[in-house]
Formats: C-alpha cells, structure tokens, sequence
C-alpha cells in the first residue's frame, strides 16, 4: 500500500487513487484512417513491465485529478509525479 | 502419576490466584501468567489432539505461536467458539473451555487412528491420485472427504463480538519486545522519536527476561535482572507506546503493516462484556525495526512426534517462566548448545536429566563444562533412531553416527524418558521482512537465512536473532551498532556493555537423521500439523517435482495453520540434500500475510450489517416506507422495487401497476438516475464527441436519447440529455453507471481533449427525479401547473421547460421509458415529497399508481427498451442491439466509432438482440435461460434470455434475448432446455407493444 504524493493535493495513501494504467498513449487525432491494426495497437496493446512503468493516476477520492506516475512496479518505488501534459522526466 | 508438576519459587506466574478451567470435560487448575499449554502441562496433560491425517497422538511441541500440534477449539458457544487456537498462545482465565481437535469419539480413542496403521497407503498426494478418476464420481466421494477433513469447527451463529481498526502514524515501529527490540525502541525513544513497540505476548523481554543462568551477564549483573531494570526505565519514557498482545500481521511497502492487538481473550466472560475483543491497527510507519527473534528447529527422526517430544527451548521457558515441568525424566536431543541452557535450568529446579544426545563430536563450551561437572551424561556423535511410547513417549533408541553422519554404527542403547526435548539450531523470524519485499541471503555456517543487508527496502533494519545473532554478545552489539547508524544516534549507553556469555564452538547439522531401519519403515516427521513426513518430500522428488513450490503443494508441507515455522527449513534442506543443489541457490518457499491467523472479525471490523457499505435513499424514500413499498436494492440505492396491496406477491403487483401505468396513471422515483450538469462553450462539441449520434442542432429545450460506448465499441450507457440552454446540458445516466460515465468523462476532459471549455458536475443527489406516465399524465399536470401550456406543439415528445410548482422551480421534460405519453419533473430534493405528495393527490381521482423498479423493466421491456447491464453485458454494439439508427454515420469521430468496424464487430454471427414468444403464452422464460436449435449432443449453444416478464398489457409472456446471428433469425423456432422440460419459442421483432409509438401522444 503506497504513498501518491498528488501534484495538487501532496502525499496521500493510495487508496485515494485509482490507476488508469499505461501512460502517454495518446488518443489517435483521426482513427478513421487507421488499419485494424493500427487500431488494435492503440485499443489493446499495454507494457506490463516489471521495472519502470509510466502510468496514469487519478486522484479519485481527493481531487479527482488525473496525473502521471513513474513507477517502479518491481518494488512500487515512486520515482516521480508529473501533471499531465508535462514531460516525463525520465524518458 | 504426579499430576502436580509445578515448582514453587517463580517470578512470572502469580500462585496466589488459582484460576479453574475445563479441557475436554474436565475440571482443572492453573495460576495466573498460564496459557492454556503450561496449565495443561502442569497438570501433567501432553496429549492435546490427534495429527491431520494419520490422527496420531500429538502434544504440545512449543511455547508459541509456532505450534503445530496444540491447536484447539475454545468455549463451545454457537456464536462465540473459536477453532484453531494455540494453546501456547491464549491465556488462561476463569471458566475457560477447550476442547481437542480432529478427532472421534474422543482425544484418547480417535477412530481415524486406524490411518496411522494404513500410512503405507496413504502416500504424499494420496487423494490426487486416487479420487482423480472416474470424474463424475466425485460427488460421491466430496462428502467423505470433505466430512474426514478440516481442522476445528466454525461458529453456527454470527459473532457478536466487536472488532475494531485504528490508523497509527509512528517515527519508529519496534516489532518484537526481546533484548534487541527493548534496545532499539529505548534508543530510539530517548532520541525524541514517536516509538511503538509491538509484542505477541503478554509481557516484555523475551527469552532473555527468564535467562536466570549465572553464565550470561550484562555489567555484572545477571541478563534477566539487566533487562529488567532497562524494561522499568523504558516503561517510563512518555513518547513510547507499548502494544503488548499485538501481532503484526503483515509487512506492505512504504511502511504499512497489519497489527492485531487482542483486548479481551485473555480476559474472564465477564471481564469482556461490551469491551472490543480486537483491534486492528493499519500502521504507518516512517522507520520499522524487526526484532521478530528465532524459533528452535526440531531434529528429524523416526517417530518424532510423540506427546512429550517438546523443543529443548520451550522446556526451558514452561521451567523458568511457568515452574512447569514438562517431564520427570527428561532427556535431550541437539545438534548445538542451546540444549545445554535447558539441562542447567532443569538441574536448577531439581528435575532429572537422564542423557544429553548431541550430534557433534566434540561441542565443548563454558555451557558443556558446566553440565559435565553436574554428572549429566553427555553422548556426543550420537543419534536417536527412534523413540517408543504412543500416547506419551516412554523410550528413546540411541546410536552412534558415522563419522560422515549418513549412516549409524554399533549397538543400539535404549533410555526411558517421560519427555524428550529437542533442538535442531534456530530459524530466524523473517517473514516480516521478505513480505516487505527483502530479500535473503543464505549462511552456510549455521544453515540459516537471514536478512541480505544490500537487499534490504529502505527504512527499515532487521536486528537480534531474527538478523541471524544468536548469542547474547552479538545480538547486543550489533543491535546497538545498527541501531545507532539506521537512526543517525550519537553515543549511547549502551555501547561499552560489559557482555558475558557462552560461546558456540562446533557446528554440526544433518537435516534428515539416519536409522537402523528401513526408510519404509521409519517415521520422521517434518511438518507435524499437516503429517507429512520426509518420506513424502523424497517421493515427491522422485516423481518429478523439482520446485520448491511444487514439492510444498503436493505433500502439504507447511501449508498447516502454523504455515510450517518448524518445517519447511527441514523440508528445504532435505530437497537440497536430495537433489544436491546448494540451499542458497534453491531459496525459500514464498511467506504470504498474515504471520499467524487473523480471524475475519478483525478484519471486517465495524464493517458488518448496516456499516457494510453505504446506503443511499432518495428524498422520496421516507414516503415509499410509509406506503410499503418492498426495496430492491441498485448499487447503493434502495430503490422501491414494488408496492404489495392487501397481501398480494410480487407478481400480482406488478401485473396491477403494469396495467395501471398503461390504462390510466402510474408514478416512479426515478432519483437515482445519474445527473450531470455539463456546462461551458464547448459542451456541445463534447457531447458530440461521447455519444454516438449528433448533438450539435438539438434545439435548446429539446431533449435527446444518447448511447455512449467504450473505444471498443460496445454499449456502457445510455440516456436522455436535455438542451438547458445555448452553453448548457443536463445528462441523464444509468443509476449503476453514474458514478463511471463522470470518471471516464473527466478523463477524457482532462487527458485527451484538454482543449475543450466544459464543466462536468455531479447533481444526481441535488435533483430528485418523479416520472407520471399514462393516458391521464397530461390531466394530473395540468391539475398541479394549471398555468403550463401541455399541448402537443407548445410541449411536444423530446422536449422540456422550466416551471414552478407552487413556489418550487422545476424542469419539466416530455420523456418516455414507458412508451406511454409521460412527463419527468425534476426539483431540488429538499422539495422532492412535497411535490411527490401533490402528485399523488392530484392523481388520486385517476388512480395513480406508485410504482417500482420491477414494473418500471417490465413496461419497457413490452417496447423493447434495453436496460445496459441486463440486456447488455459489455459485449454489445450498438449494431447488435439492432440500434444502427443511432449511429451518426456522418460524424467523424466519437468514442468507440473506429470499432464498430473492425473485423470482429462487423461479423455477421456475433450475438444480437432479439425478441422471444414462448409457444404457450402463459410460459414465462427465466432469465438467463440458455437458447438452442436441437438438443442433439452435443448441443450448440447459440444464446440466452436477458430479460422475461408476463405482459399484462398483451396478455402474454415475453422476453429479450441475444441469440447468434439473431437479426436474420426473425420467425426462427428455437428451444429453451430446462431442468424438467424444453420451452419452445419463436424469435420476434424487440418490440411487442404499440409497435407505431402511438401512445406516446396519446
């Protein structure tokens, strides 16, 4: 059980999360022109990584804000916690 | 026999209060600072139980919570019984009842014994092997099984204990009260830090509070009266807590363990009236300390399970702590020097050591000295190769071992005993740390794993025999030195200790002990609650299982209530032994939460009845009660499900509000619908980008029935949205869906259309929601808002306006769920009975007709409405549904368009709704019913029925079902197989009522 220091709130316990999976796949702008499979990729397609994950993260019983963490999901190690539409620090 | 095996002079144990209890029937005493086990023992009772399989004799093997055999089943009231408890752990009270366990008629003749004389049938894996087949006859031989297995029995009635939780924040968190976590928390505390100590027990200082041997001494004192005198300062510290009868359970990331803190087992039936029996602390720490300590190993050999065969440590702690002796004539069996602590504090209470056997050849020590000078034999480089005695061990086989300690040598020498106890070296407490995510590393000297310090989660230390020390002078030392630089200390008192004790010399182990006897015909055990011998682990290694895990699961070993903290280390080293591999290499099995069992009222807490989950009702609900409506509940909702007049069942009132809704006038709280207020320049532009059809030219005051699907195109809600005004929509939801459609609404404002200028906020709970459908509808609101223009141009279908009620602001829309003409009034809840009640007066002279939830899926089901959830199951498109219609083929984009034409959904065989009519119209299907073509076998199953009434309208049964290429199956003749017959129905158009929609402008 870890410790999500919110961007806009601080630290708080996670169960005031939920997570929303990979972060930085965004949305394709005109998915009308993409194959099945270029669809398929961004439909389906997530890293399971054991090591450093980006991952999306809201706020949901807080302030419902949505963020990126940098996780490390080998030992849930939080390196970082950025809003979102700021870069990933380490990537 | 003596049945008085207490010694007088004790400092633990309070003799002037003589406390009664029962075990098995039978009246007995003990004193004050007992547990179960050291009364039990001083009235010269080993035999507490039979073992899980064999149902051979067990007594009690320890002092704690590692117990194995001395498991039992305390008090035997329906409600408050408890099975599975140690008792080397529960404290003895006024009036206590236990009982044993596994076994029938009674502990000393146990029926399933005859197991034991069938053991050679009974191999590792027994069960899998010979009830695997034929398949269909399990049934017949589960209730054997299941009658023959189990430890214990549940309570019949709920608990009416209290169990409670509590959030703890702490600098420091100290779990274990022996010498190292006294020293840690102490430094710690006078440093100013918040501190929690935690201990299992009853009392601080471990093992060493009752190390009264002349040997070990601390500046000139005696440890045990050392460490008094540091418990008394440590007591006296105020930003210390000190949690005793508290056991952490579990060990998570950043700090967060489990604790259990009992309040009240230890106390009499009266003593605990009204107060919490447990707690469970969910702590928090900045920095945790382990100081868990050690448990003793046995030694493996052929019968080593007889009551009276006690660990060498745990005589010394019923002699020292409890004045109990475990024997009259007791004998020892070790493979290092702890035994020989034991021999001296037994010779100190005047009991009779007959024979000391060590393993090593030659384990000279200041401790040995000592016991040689007593006259206590001492045969080194010897074994026991078995023992006699069934329900009390009476002898002990001795021979020599060879030099290499494979096999035994010479003649077999035979000593009577009346106990036996044993040490096979230590195993240090590491659960704690490997479930935080530590990992260990493997000391070949000692045989032990202990805590790798390079792998070690930050923020936490491991110290004393729970580190790996295990000798006073090191545990001391190096708990003081790790201590100092884990909490940046400067320097203490503690540092230049004048330490004085025995140290161990020679190592020797031998993980399986050899016999004169055959390996078929010796019994050694390894795990002892679960009966699995070393025979069972080299057989299974023989059949093939090579890991660890494996070799657990299908020989049971350590998968006892006790999880096999005698066992598994022997399990291990007799794998490694077996297949040669290094025991560093081969690791440990995983060690999973909780440490020792938790019961569920602990970890439910207050959680149970009405505090289970939360309760939602709407402002209406007060009136549904006074009206008796039946609830059913919808989420968190309770929802009116249906409003029994005179006695009537579920069916006959729906069937009369069904017809009521239709003929003249019925009435819904439809509150628990999800409302979002959608705001800003953008919202419309976001609407359209949601839904699957066209937002952007609703007219303002039109209302619009939207389906929103996930990116995979299948349907997740749907509802009707209201143009408020140029910038502003109301959105209606499913009442199970509200909560999800705002989080993923948000999400896609926030992450993937940031550039969009909408506000989303949740009004479900500011506006309450009443639905009046029926032909007399626009009658009972002309009556209530005699000044609102109702006809069909001013107010069409579809459309909404704002009015007042009285004094009231309300939004009025012409929406239909029914199919009947039918207005929803929407106002602030703190008004919501008031005008609910003006409704219904106004209504009276039309017969208006509350009605629930069950009519409300009836009457849209005879229009063939879907309800996402029931007739949807996130598998659907909305092409499925037979809903193309609400496509917007022209848009370019909107959630989950790209896949309604991806190859899977535009298969032509996916399942699609579809109406049914049974054959006989008075068939009503169930729900969830499966659909077939022929019941040739092996029979395809091509769908099922989501939703089945009785129409009273159409006076006949109906159903919506998803049927396998259904849309081209209209007319198709299908049967619907149950228990005691086959349905035959006909597959149909969805809508079975007023096809034409005639009645909505009726």
């Amino acid at each position: 059980m870890f410790i999500i220091n919110c961007p806009y709130c601080g630290e708080r316990d996670q169960t005031e999360f939920s997570c929303g999976g990979e972060a930085h796949i965004e949305r394709p702008k005109q998915p009308t022109e993409l194959s099945d499979d270029q669809w398929a990729e961004y439909l389906f397609m997530r890293k399971n990584i054991k090591g450093i994950q980006f991952e999306r993260w809201n706020h949901i019983h807080g302030c419902r804000k949505w963020f990126n963490v940098v996780r490390d999901t080998s030992n849930d190690k939080i390196h970082a916690v950025y809003k979102m539409g700021e870069r990933p620090p380490l990537k | 026999m003596n049945n008085n095996l207490r010694i007088n002079k004790n400092n633990f144990i309070d003799q002037t209060v003589r406390i009664s209890f029962k075990f098995n029937g039978k009246k007995l005493f003990g004193y004050k600072g007992d547990t179960l086990a050291s009364a039990l023992l001083a009235n010269n009772i080993h035999l507490v139980g039979r073992s899980f399989k064999y149902h051979r004799p067990r007594g009690i093997m320890t002092c704690g919570s590692e117990e194995p055999n001395a498991i039992v089943q305390v008090g035997n009231d329906p409600a408050l019984t408890d099975p599975n408890v140690r008792a080397t752990e529960i404290e003895l009270y006024e009036g206590l009842e236990a009982f044993s366990q596994n076994c029938w008629p009674s502990v000393n003749f146990d029926i399933g014994g005859i197991n034991n004389f069938l053991s050679p049938l009974l191999p590792a894996g027994f069960y899998y092997k010979t009830f695997m087949w034929p398949a269909s006859f399990w049934e017949k031989y589960e209730f054997f099984i299941r009658h023959s297995a189990g430890l214990g029995k549940s309570p019949t009635k709920p608990d009416q204990d209290l169990y409670d939780h509590q959030y703890v924040h702490c600098d420091v968190l100290v779990i274990g009260g022996g010498i190292s976590g006294i020293l840690s928390a102490k430094l710690s505390a006078e440093k100013g830090l918040n501190t929690i100590l935690i201990d299992d027990k009853s009392y601080l200082g471990g093992s060493t509070i009752y190390q009264d041997n002349d040997i070990f001494k601390i500046n000139n004192e005696t440890s045990n009266a050392w460490l008094k005198n540091q418990i008394e300062k440590l007591k006296k510290i105020p930003n210390l807590t000190i949690k005793n009868r508290t056991s952490v359970a579990a060990f998570h990331g950043y700090n967060y363990l489990l604790a259990r803190e009992n309040l009240t087992d230890h106390l009499g039936a009266n003593e605990r009236k009204g107060k919490i029996r447990q707690r469970l602390l969910k702590i928090r720490a900045k920095k945790v300390v382990i100081a868990t300590g050690a448990i003793e190993r046995p030694l493996i050999f052929s019968n080593n399970d007889r009551p009276g065969i006690i660990l060498s440590s745990s005589i010394k702690k019923y002699i020292d702590y409890y004045g109990v002796k475990t024997g009259e004539n007791i004998s020892l069996f070790t493979n290092n020097d702890s035994a020989y602590e034991t021999a001296i504090s037994l010779n100190k209470s005047g009991v009779k050591v007959k024979v000391i056997i060590d393993i090593r050849e030659n384990p000279s020590s200041i401790l040995s000295e000592k016991i040689e000078k007593t006259g206590i034999k001492i045969l080194r480089g010897h074994t026991i190769t078995n023992t006699d005695g069934y329900k009390r061990i009476k002898s002990i086989d001795v021979m020599k071992l060879s030099k290499d300690g494979e096999n035994v040598v010479g003649n077999k020498t035979t000593y009577k005993c009346d106990c036996l106890g044993i040490s096979g070296g230590w195993t240090p407490m590491v659960h704690l740390f490997t479930q935080s995510g530590g990992k260990l590393k493997f000391r070949n000297n000692d045989n032990v794993f202990i805590p790798d310090e390079n792998k070690t989660p930050s923020e936490q230390i491991s110290v004393g025999s729970s580190n790996g020390d295990f000798e006073l002078d090191d545990v001391i030392n190096n708990t003081v030195k790790k201590i100092k630089i884990f909490l940046r200390l400067d320097k203490n008192d503690y540092e230049n200790l004048d330490i004085k004790c025995s140290k161990e010399k020679q190592k020797r182990n031998i993980w399986l002990l050899p016999s004169n006897k055959p390996t078929s015909k010796s019994k050694p055990f390894l795990d002892f609650q679960n009966d699995s011998t070393a025979k069972d682990v080299k057989l299974a290694l023989r059949e093939g299982f090579k890991s660890i895990e494996h070799v657990k699961r299908y020989t049971t070993t350590g998968m006892g209530t006790d999880q096999g903290k005698l066992s598994n280390m022997h399990a291990l080293g007799i794998i490694a032994d077996t297949t040669g591999t290094n025991m560093g290499e081969l690791g440990t099995t995983t060690f999973r939460p909780p440490y020792t069992p938790l019961t569920f009222g602990a970890i439910v807490g207050r959680n149970v009845g009405e505090f289970f989950d939360h309760t939602r009702r709407t402002a209406i609900h007060d009136w549904h009660v006074e009206n008796k409506a039946e609830f059913e509940n919808v989420g968190q909702w309770k929802r009116p499900w249906y409003f029994p007049k005179n006695g009537e069942t579920m069916y006959q009132a729906v069937q009369r509000e069904s017809k009521a809704a239709r003929e003249s006038a019925g009435i819904l709280d439809a509150s628990t619908l999800g409302k979002i207020d959608i705001q800003g320049e953008d919202a419309s532009e976001f609407l359209n980008r949601v839904y699957t059809n066209a937002w952007s030219k609703l007219a303002i005051g039109k209302c619009r029935y939207g389906l929103m699907l996930n990116e995979d195109g299948m349907v997740y809600d749907d509802g009707v949205t209201t143009r408020l005004g140029e910038n502003h929509y109301i959105m209606t939801t499913t009442t199970g869906g509200a909560a999800n459609v705002l989080s993923k609404l948000e999400d896609y404002l926030q992450t993937e259309w940031p550039e969009l200028n909408v506000y989303l906020t949740t009004v479900t709970d500011q506006y309450s929601t009443m639905s009046i459908c029926g032909p007399n509808s626009k009658k009972i609101i002309k009556k209530i808002i005699p000044s609102l223009d109702l006809s069909d141009e001013s107010f069409p279908h579809m459309s909404f306006k704002n009015s007042k009620i009285d004094n009231v602001n309300c939004r009025i829309m012409r929406i239909s769920f029914t199919g009947e003409h039918s207005y929803e009034i929407n106002v602030q809840s703190n008004y919501a009975k008031d005008v609910w009640e003006k409704c219904i007066a106004a209504g009276k002279e039309f017969n208006i007709t509350p009605y629930g939830t069950e009519t409300m899926h009836l009457l849209r089901a005879e229009k063939g409405f879907i309800i996402t959830g029931q007739d949807t199951d996130g598998t659907l498109t909305p092409s499925d549904l037979q809903m193309d219609w609400i496509i917007g083929k022209k848009k370019y984009d909107f959630i989950g368009k790209r896949s309604l034409y991806r190859s899977d959904t535009i298969r032509e065989d996916r399942k699609q709704l579809v109406g049914l009519l049974t054959d006989d119209p008075n068939e009503v299907l169930e729900e969830g019913a499966q659909l077939v073509e022929s019941l040739e076998k092996p029979i395809d199953m091509l769908g099922h029925v989501t939703s089945s009434y009785f129409s009273p309208n159409l006076n006949k049964s109906i159903a919506l079902a998803v049927v396998r290429s259904g849309k081209k199956l209209k007319g198709k003749k299908l049967i619907v197989p149950m228990e005691n017959k086959n349905i035959n129905v006909t597959i149909t158009d969805t809508v079975f009522y007023d096809k034409e929609n005639k009645r909505l402008n009726a």
